[in-house]
């Protein structure tokens, strides 16, 4: 019997079955037909979500939670729009996901047809690449590209756009693990000169941070970092989505820097005589501004991707090259360094500004997440969304090791915290994984409760509702003489009736003396659980360094006096 | 492109000319991806070539853009991260050999021919149409001789302009 020839939708699923997809996050539509239909007969898993950007931070969780890529199935037009802001987070955080859109017929395109969206221009700015396939045969070149390009190098996003009647219509053409990518190099080991250059640099130094991004992350590079900053007896500061790649816990670890970094951590970056980045891009939430940031100090900047350097930073030496094998190559390259007096100062800031919150006056929500970290000790899996939580977690959730701390940093797209949470768990379905959301973003998504509730997935959402947009709130307070506007989330619904109606196992914390036997509850729930932490309103997140202004003039606790409306942007 | 080229006279204090040779894949929407690039940044191109190269799959472009100096570096390192892009070269101020065509149609009465004439021999441009109404002459050379060509034909009745953009060749064993 002649073998059946495959439709290009079905084609396209094992492709995805040969890259080893486990999952698809996705909703469904007409023009993504022949590709929903192969599902039915695939072992990949369909993950129906509720809304596609849902999907998106799905397979934006998966995908930094386990290195693998996420794979997002959605429809045409609408369905594909609903995507951008999944692609653009993705995209900021150099996470890997495939989006594979429904199209209308090749024929029809450019012709207002129903559903018609110009999705792969549309998307341009926020893909690191992106096909339209116009022709079926090209289906296993252009999966295996795509896999290619969103997982090596920098990783990011890559959509891949099928009009109807290339899914519909036969695909006989073979599967091939051939790339025809001439402009596209994968960066590996560093310029050996640099590298002993940097080292020269390190010797000398007695002041020196290394400073680390999310590329230490996704190159697992921390073994080889702890072992440059136990040589060198150097402090760690991480970014945001640097969180994990070395222990925080480490006692040279000064934990988060930027704008509400610990105040250890920027006073050290403020100090030093030499800043080495590993896999950060020196943002603005880091440097404040940029011709006061470090200005005696040398720069080393060891990234993927070319055009970081310069782009905010001009480094003293620039190693272009995977953040691990550089630093391997580095580490026997320095010596043990003097840096006695500087730890020794370090202690001293450490002790004389720790991160810290009022125990009186309510319920905080950094006593609950003081406690969930307490409760998590770096075992689960922590997302976050977007605002007060998020900074207020970064600061008391310590992260012990890779792909445990997941957060949209770039774009800073609220909504992401708990449909991230839910890819993370598919993920790593051993490991319990904590969603901490703010009231505000919690509402972009919380349609994924169903999602959540269908699959019983073992994920937690921690709420932290003080009824506010609280980091918008905190600005209007500090720099708009407290002239709130649009901050206020009055109406907000009972969370814990919200989760019920779900089905989902909905838990309230209103004392301070509730908050470590609900979370325990919570954790030793089997299955989605909600648990509502009904903080006080009016809280602000300390450290600050005001947008676009130097390290120096951090705010450790609110000010007295009136400040100016900040210069930097957001 | 901008209207600027066209009355140089009424052009703002422009940013620094840079030239740009690109090396990229023969593929729909690379040019939306290049031309993003300098947009996002506030880039503008001047003048913009785009053809097949020697092998068909491979184009060549030769951009001319303004903007700050300072960014540009940055704009040839976001180019060249671009997956389609094989390779982005700044040629800004190098030596590579460069040329330009341009047609410039004029509505010139007979009792103003020889004064155009004599410019257009002046700079070895061809009468390529000769109407009882009308001329249409073709010069090429560096870009700055054209410039020059034209701004000495403004005082005739020049309708219209067409330039093909700057091309340039790397020389010797350099790249392009």
């Amino acid at each position: 019997m002649p073998q059946k020839i495959p439709s290009g939708g079905e084609k396209l699923v094992q492709c995805l079955e040969r890259e080893g997809v486990q999952y698809v996050f996705g909703l469904s539509g007409g023009a993504a037909m022949p590709m929903f239909d192969a599902l039915v007969d695939s072992k990949i898993k369909l993950i129906l979500t509720r809304h596609e950007q849902g999907a998106t931070h799905m397979a934006d969780g998966y995908a930094r939670s386990t290195g693998r890529p996420g794979v997002v199935l959605v429809t045409s037009g609408p369905g594909a729009t609903n995507t951008v802001t999944g692609l653009l987070t993705a995209q900021m955080d150099s996470a890997p996901i495939i989006v594979i859109c429904g199209q209308t017929n090749a024929v029809n395109l450019g012709k207002d047809a129903f559903q018609e969206a110009d999705v792969t221009g549309i998307t341009y700015p926020v893909v690191k690449h992106s096909y339209l396939i116009k022709n079926g045969a090209d289906i296993p070149r252009v999966v295996r590209e795509a896999f290619h390009i969103a997982t090596t190098g920098r990783p990011g996003p890559v959509l891949i756009d099928v009009p109807k009647d290339i899914g519909q219509g036969p695909c006989p053409a073979p599967f091939t693990d051939s790339l025809d990518l001439p402009g596209y190099t994968v960066p590996g080991r560093g310029d050996e000169e640099q590298i002993s250059r940097a080292a020269r640099f390190l010797r000398e130094s007695r002041r020196p941070v290394l400073y680390v991004g999310h590329g230490a992350v996704i190159s697992d590079a921390g073994k080889a970092i702890t072992a440059l900053a136990e040589k060198l007896r150097a402090p760690v500061v991480n970014t945001l989505l640097g969180k994990g790649a070395v222990d925080e816990t480490h006692p040279l670890h000064l934990g988060m820097l930027g704008m509400h970094g610990t105040a250890y951590a920027n006073k050290a970056v403020a100090d030093c005589d030499l800043i080495m980045s590993i896999g950060a891009r020196w943002d603005d939430r880091i440097t404040g501004r940029v011709s006061d940031f470090c200005t005696r100090a040398v720069k080393i900047h060891v990234d993927i991707d070319a055009a970081e350097f310069g782009k905010i930073i001009k480094p003293d030496v620039a190693i272009h090259g995977d953040a691990r094998l550089v630093i391997e190559d580095l580490v026997p390259q320095v010596e043990i360094a003097d840096t006695k007096e500087w730890l020794a100062q370090i202690a001293r800031w450490r002790k004389q500004y720790p991160l810290h919150y009022p125990k009186q006056g309510g319920l905080r929500a950094q006593h609950v997440l003081d406690r969930l970290n307490e409760l998590t000790r770096g075992e689960s899996i922590l997302t976050t969304d977007v605002g007060q939580h998020q900074m207020w977690a970064a600061q008391f959730c310590l992260a012990r090791s890779n792909r445990h701390w997941i957060t949209s940093g770039g774009a800073g797209t609220m909504g992401f915290g708990f449909p991230s949470a839910i890819g993370a768990q598919f993920g790593n379905p051993k490991k319990k994984v904590w969603a901490i959301v703010g009231d505000g973003g919690f509402q972009m998504t919380c349609s994924e409760l169903a999602t959540a509730a269908i699959h019983k997935l073992d994920v937690k959402c921690l709420i932290i509702n003080n009824n506010y947009l609280g980091m918008i709130r905190q600005w209007q307070e500090m720099f708009y003489d407290n002239r709130l506007s649009g901050a206020d989330l009055e109406g907000n619904p009972d969370f814990v009736k919200l989760a019920q109606a779900y089905g989902v196992k909905g838990l309230r914390i209103r004392r301070p003396a509730d908050v470590d036997r609900i979370l325990a509850e919570a954790h030793a729930h089997d299955g989605p659980c909600v648990v509502v932490a009904e903080v006080v309103k009016e809280d602000n997140v300390f450290p600050m360094i005001p947008a676009g202004a130097s390290i120096a003039e951090m705010l450790i606790e609110k000010p007295k006096h009136r400040l100016e409306k900040p210069t930097g942007s957001t | 492109m901008s209207a600027a080229a066209l009355h140089p006279a009424e052009a703002p204090s422009r940013a620094p000319l840079h030239t740009i040779s690109l090396f990229v894949n023969n593929k729909p929407g690379v040019l939306v991806r290049v031309a993003l690039v300098f947009s996002r940044r506030g880039f503008n191109i001047e003048s913009l070539v785009v053809s097949a190269g020697a092998e068909g799959r491979f184009s060549r472009m030769t951009i001319v853009c303004s903007g700050a100096s300072t960014e540009l570096s940055q704009i040839i390192l976001q180019l060249a991260k671009l997956v389609d892009v094989v390779h982005a070269i700044d040629h800004t101020g190098d030596s590579s050999y460069e040329t330009e065509i341009a047609l410039v149609k004029l509505f010139a009465p007979l009792d103003e021919r020889t004064q155009i004439l004599q410019v257009a021999e002046h700079f070895k441009a061809k009468v390529v149409d000769y109407g009882s109404d009308s001329l249409i002459l073709q010069v090429h050379g560096p870009s700055d001789k054209l410039d020059a060509f034209v701004d000495l034909l403004r005082p005739f009745k020049l309708s219209e302009l067409v330039r093909s953009g700057k091309l340039l060749m790397a020389r010797g064993s350099r790249v392009t």
